[in-house]
């Protein structure tokens, strides 16, 4: 698969929500691969990539978390300076918005993984591999 | 099936029922004279006698009693006969704080079954139903009403009060209940509980509910009805009065009938005191004509509604009351605006939220806060802070459109607001407590 699942929760901004969340996840033995946090002043939205996402999404609705799951694309980014500029070059290239980004926080050395947030999956892939640039798939994003 | 209860009285001819309540008035108030000093000094004082009070028409005349009073004459000065011959008292929740206490003899609880028999009819109940009593037991007026009107009816009767909800939906599925008795935001927990535990209204055999002992609204009632797949209908009462069952409404859903025969109302400004004429909003004030323990006359309510007598589709002829739209002890001034919780659950609702919310008002650096916390729903959850933000603007601005102050609106997660198994805590009013 060339998109990962993310899961979006969201988390009142309150003392102790992202842990109860954080600690409920760990219970389950669910690997947190990594994460983003957006928030404002009343909430919060966690963004994770999970080993086991379906996993992930029974336990969330069990335990009355609200989420969403959205499709997004791990770039291998070339860890050297100019590496995020190209990938977005050739992305914006394409006339594609990024909504947001994050990156993963296992290193490989030579790379810094990154999540993408597009509004258009297939022109982003097309642009991406015209310029080379390798993709991160989901079973190496929730196992590496 | 039986259509009503008392067919005679409920479609009783405008004249004839006015000529029962003008001899039952009459001999009301010589028996609240003669028994019962309090009000004696009341109308002593307004220089009344009771041959002054000769029919309906003279009401006006006669003193008001309000809370205050019942505080005063705690716990035994209303009474209007002697202690040996009551067989109950019942007490207000207590939830303004101020507690009541009633007494009932045999025939006043013979009485206020009747008035809940009528109200399970009007409900489309008979002998033949299952009723699921979920109101709480104990003190609280809303059990024992339910209670013992539905044995009068001789439905098989399911004594469950309040709480355990899973059992309640157990016992509901295991036993067949046709008719649940509890409040509205209980009927409202159950319906997600239904829905919690995997079950549809196809799983349960209900056909309706009647609901009160809190104000709620209209989308509430949609609210209900859906996830039980019922006709809810709305019934009103107050201890002081007898109970549930002063009023009830039929499959109209239109207002609620008042048991005038026995509870004889009256729509006053609250300001002036004043008697308003039919249709106008007002505070809505009663006179117990035939209880014989605690017989309150102009009993002031603080419920806000108004009264018509336009012809009913079923065929009852008893006045009808709108639901109330709130009781004057629920009116939140906030900066200087009068806000009823109700109006704001209606724009909940309308904005397709839940009935879980919370309204906390404060005292902020000399201003008032409105702070309401509502539950988001997974359906309405979008992963784009923007989008979440804007969704808590639209909802401020529809209330601020109703009420004319800007609230601010913060969603949470789903079941963080504590449901209630009897009468809901919707709001909170810090400003109280620094006073």
């Amino acid at each position: 698969m060339n998109t990962i699942k993310q899961l979006s929760v969201f988390v009142e901004n309150q003392p102790g929500k992202l842990a109860e969340l954080t600690r409920l996840i760990a219970n389950a033995g669910i690997d947190l691969r990594t994460l983003s946090l957006a928030d404002t002043r009343d909430f919060g939205i966690l963004r994770i990539i999970v080993n086991k996402p379906d996993e992930t999404e029974k336990l969330l609705t069990e335990n009355d978390w609200i989420y969403k799951t959205a499709e997004v694309i791990g770039v291998k980014v070339p860890d050297r300076p100019g590496g995020v500029a190209d990938v977005l070059d050739a992305i914006n290239a394409a006339n594609v918005n990024v909504e947001y980004m994050y990156a993963f926080v296992n290193r490989i050395p030579g790379r810094a993984d990154t999540v993408f947030r597009v509004d258009d999956i297939e022109a982003t892939l097309n642009a991406l591999q015209s310029a080379g640039i390798d993709i991160l798939t989901s079973e190496e994003a929730y196992t590496i | 099936m039986p259509k009503y209860w008392h067919e005679d009285i409920e479609t009783m001819s405008r004249e004839d029922m006015k000529k029962l309540q003008n001899e039952r008035l009459v001999k009301q108030v010589h028996h609240v004279y003669e028994h019962v000093p309090y009000y004696r000094d009341l109308m002593d004082k307004k220089g009344i006698k009771p041959d002054d009070i000769q029919s309906v028409d003279d009401l006006h005349k006669l003193p008001f009693l309000s809370k205050a009073d019942l505080r005063d004459a705690y716990p035994f000065g209303l009474l209007a006969v002697p202690l040996s011959e009551c067989v109950r008292i019942q007490s207000t929740s207590g939830t303004t704080g101020k507690r009541v206490v009633a007494f009932y003899t045999q025939a006043d609880i013979e009485l206020w079954e009747d008035c809940c028999a009528r109200a399970i009819i009007a409900a489309g109940g008979d002998k033949d139903d299952v009723c699921q009593v979920a109101y709480g037991y104990g003190l609280f007026t809303g059990g024992a009403g339910l209670h013992g009107g539905s044995h009068k009816v001789g439905c098989l009767t399911l004594p469950m009060s309040s709480g355990n909800t899973e059992r309640q939906i157990q016992f509901m599925c295991d036993l067949g209940s046709t008719i649940l008795c509890c409040t509205p935001s209980y009927a409202a927990y159950i319906g997600e509980t239904l829905h919690d535990m995997g079950l549809t209204p196809d799983d349960i055999k209900l056909k309706a509910g009647i609901f009160g002992a809190e104000p709620w609204t209209e989308e509430m009632r949609r609210t209900i009805e859906k996830s039980l797949g019922i006709k809810a209908y709305d019934i009103f009462g107050l201890t002081e009065i007898s109970g549930p069952g002063v009023s009830f409404e039929c499959e109209e859903q239109s207002g609620m009938h008042i048991n005038e025969d026995l509870f004889l109302p009256e729509i006053i400004d609250p300001e002036t005191g004043e008697v308003l004429p039919e249709g106008t909003v007002g505070e809505l004030v009663f006179t117990a004509l035939t209880k014989e323990a605690f017989p309150l006359l102009r009993y002031r309510t603080r419920d806000l509604c108004v009264l018509s007598r336009k012809k009913c589709s079923c065929g009852r002829t008893l006045i009808k009351m709108a639901k109330p739209m709130g009781r004057s002890d629920d009116m939140l001034i906030i900066r200087g605006v009068n806000v009823f919780p109700s109006q704001i659950e209606t724009v909940l609702i309308e904005q397709g939220y839940t009935p879980n919310y919370l309204i906390e008002v404060d005292r902020k650096n000399n201003t008032d806060t409105l702070d309401i916390s509502v539950e988001l729903t997974p359906e309405q959850f979008s992963d784009k802070i923007k989008d979440v933000q804007n969704m808590e603007k639209s909802l401020a601005a529809a209330i601020k459109t109703m009420l004319g102050i800007n609230p601010k609106v913060h969603l949470v997660s789903p079941k963080t607001i504590t449901r209630s198994e009897g009468k809901a805590v919707r709001v909170i009013d810090r400003r109280k407590l620094h006073e």
